[in-house]
């Protein structure tokens, strides 16, 4: 089992845009695809679900609405366009205005899903997120996907490395990032009763597997410990989850005794498991961000907060923008996949010894 | 179509819109401060939405099918909270907080604290947007309301007023009416000086819009405005370009940079407190 990177683009570039979407490569092996108006969506593999999720929802919820900024063939929202024409608006390359937008419907009773890449949802609309939506309360859900450098050569224009960080700082603001598809279900169907606005930040549709099945008993703002280990804790967030896991499984092998939690909202923090993970003695967060201000930094505050003894590394992007390259290669260059991250908790734990 | 409307009418108004630069002057005192002149060139506007057009219940603020009001130049919220206090969202004593440390009446408005605001405002280019969302749930949840919009002339210069312009032409919500307080100054100088704004209409119907232009504060033109408003879901959205004075009605504000936002002494409060009211009584 590869890493989260283990789906490459191909030298020749994505073949369906901008999303860097490899239909052949997202969809293979998947013997349980359904057809849909636009193609075949995917229930179980890794891919965007939202807008099959969405869509369903959306059949018996009548608050739900999706919007998208010309990105609903990248972003899978088109699932639900094809299914609720009226309720799906396309605003166009236009993010401030959508979410804007997006705000004006949530004040009128709606649920508003606004998707497109996080770099553009959190840099661009991030006045829009804050006064517009989190300022005033309003149930807008914010699906901030192809987050961190998972565009890879598009380079740091679609590179959202900031946006935990600018989001988290937001008061009455949720922020989220799902791990895989199965849990993207579990926390579309858990935001319908979501007070307040929700950033949720999402990879590029090609996450592989953490969730056998849907999570049922999910929650914004509770942790899920994935795998015990006396030795140090991986705290890891969104896309980051996999790789820790096998990254723990490696180093299981080197003798070394690893526990991984899922820290899948990152505001509110839930600083219980914090508190739990730090009575291994040794804590290292792991995200697809900079290390400054995302989930590294929520798990710093925590822990200079609650005074707990513990060795604390922050695990991601060290303050630079990214180099050129193709995710898989990005992954292994910034040690965030299975073995990187297995070395990076290796040589801590060994430095404190 | 237009009927004249009726001297009574005109009259309430007109006492509606001197209600509004009296209480500017007053709650402005409170505060060490206000946004004078840019709610003085809408007052007329304000009075004639709120007491003539909007299809409201002040008791029911949060009635569905009510029509929806954003003040996109949220810095003339000071002459829109005496306004919601008159018609009864709220008690008119609370006014007497404001700006105060706790205060629910800040200089720009917040729908979480006052009643009968439809949307917090504040950021200059946000209430297109908001107003095109509004409409568009309107249309999603089958209501007929209207959503009133108004933006400065200055605020045309934000990017995201072209936007919800485009996206509302595109989207043909026949029910978003735009009114643009036209009183040529920013903070700085003339609009046109600034950031040039015009041809107004000229730019809203490239993007799809029906455009009217009146005086802002003849009320019978305003009300002939509003007659004029097509009552489709689906069509161009509606501007009315409101050309106004920035500080009508006091003459040492008229037209003057400095009263954007500004200060009276207290002998200069009482003085141009007479000329509001006697200026009110010589119009009649």
């Amino acid at each position: 089992m590869s890493s989260s990177a283990g789906a490459t683009v191909t030298a020749e570039g994505p073949s369906s845009g901008p999303a860097g979407l490899d239909q052949s490569e997202v969809f293979r092996g998947d013997s349980r695809a359904r057809s849909s108006a636009k193609g075949i969506a995917p229930r179980s593999v890794p891919a965007f679900v939202a807008g099959d999720e969405l869509a369903d929802l959306a059949d018996h919820d009548a608050r739900v609405v999706v919007l998208t900024a010309d990105l609903a063939s990248s972003n899978r929202l088109n699932d639900f366009q094809a299914r609720h024409p009226e309720r799906f608006f396309n605003m166009g390359i236009a993010e401030k205005n959508m979410i804007s937008v997006a705000a004006g419907l949530a004040s009128a009773g709606l649920m508003p899903f606004v998707g497109t890449f996080a770099s553009f949802a959190a840099l661009l609309g991030y006045e829009q997120i804050r006064t517009d939506c989190a300022y005033p309360r309003m149930p807008v859900r914010v699906l901030a996907h192809h987050s961190g450098m998972s565009l890879g050569y598009y380079g740091t224009s679609h590179h959202a490395l900031e946006d935990l960080a600018a989001m988290r700082a937001v008061a009455d603001l949720t922020v989220a990032c799902a791990a895989d598809a199965n849990q993207l279900r579990a926390m579309l169907r858990a935001s319908l009763d979501l007070a307040g606005t929700l950033y949720l930040r999402l990879g590029r549709g090609r996450d592989p597997e953490v969730y056998a099945d849907v999570p049922s008993g999910f929650r914004f703002g509770e942790a899920v410990r994935l795998r015990d280990g006396g030795d140090a804790t991986i705290i890891a967030t969104g896309s980051q989850v996999h790789p820790s896991l096998g990254a723990a499984a490696l180093l299981a092998g080197r003798g070394l005794d690893v526990g991984v939690i899922d820290m899948a909202t990152v505001k509110p923090l839930d600083v219980d498991a914090v508190r739990d993970a730090a009575t291994t003695g040794v804590i290292v967060t792991v995200e697809e961000h900079s290390v400054i201000g995302g989930l590294g930094g929520a798990v710093a505050e925590a822990v200079a907060d609650l005074r707990l003894p513990v060795a604390l590394l922050r695990h991601g992007v060290h303050d630079e923008y990214v180099e050129i390259g193709p995710p898989a290669a990005l992954y292994a260059h910034y040690r965030l996949d299975e073995p990187g991250i297995a070395d990076v908790v290796s040589q801590f734990v060994d430095a404190l010894t | 179509m237009t009927t004249q409307p009726d001297a009574a009418t005109l009259d309430l108004l007109a006492s509606k819109a001197l209600m509004v630069r009296l209480e500017t002057l007053r709650l402005s005192r409170i505060a060490g401060a206000g946004h004078y002149s840019g709610t003085f060139s809408a007052a007329e506007l304000l009075a004639a939405l709120y007491y003539h057009q909007l299809r409201i219940d002040p008791r029911r603020p949060d009635w569905p099918d009510r029509d929806r009001f954003v003040l996109s130049k949220g810095h003339a919220a000071i002459g829109l909270y005496p306004i919601l206090a008159d018609l009864g969202y709220f008690d008119s004593s609370l006014l007497d907080s404001y700006t105060r440390l706790g205060s629910a009446f800040g200089d720009h408005p917040d729908m979480r604290k006052v009643p009968g605001i439809d949307f917090s405002s504040g950021s200059l280019g946000h209430g297109l947007s908001i107003g095109l969302g509004m409409a568009l749930a309107a249309r999603v949840a089958s209501r007929d309301y209207r959503v009133y919009v108004v933006v400065g002339d200055g605020e045309l210069a934000e990017g995201q007023i072209w936007e919800a312009a485009m996206a509302a032409g595109h989207f043909r919500t026949g029910r978003l009416v735009c009114l643009v307080d036209r009183n040529q100054l920013g903070i700085d100088g003339p609009t046109e000086e600034i950031m040039t704004a015009e041809p107004i209409e000229a730019r809203f119907s490239a993007f799809g819009w029906s455009c009217q232009r009146i005086n802002g504060h003849d009320l019978t033109s305003v009300l002939a405005a509003f007659a004029d408003l097509r009552p489709d879901d689906i069509g161009p959205p509606q501007l009315i370009v409101a050309d106004t004075v920035k500080g009508q009605g006091v003459a040492r504000m008229e037209n003057d940079l400095k009263w954007h936002v500004g200060n009276l002494g207290p002998d200069d409060y009482e003085e141009v407190r007479r000329e509001l009211v006697g200026g009110s009584d010589r119009d009649r």
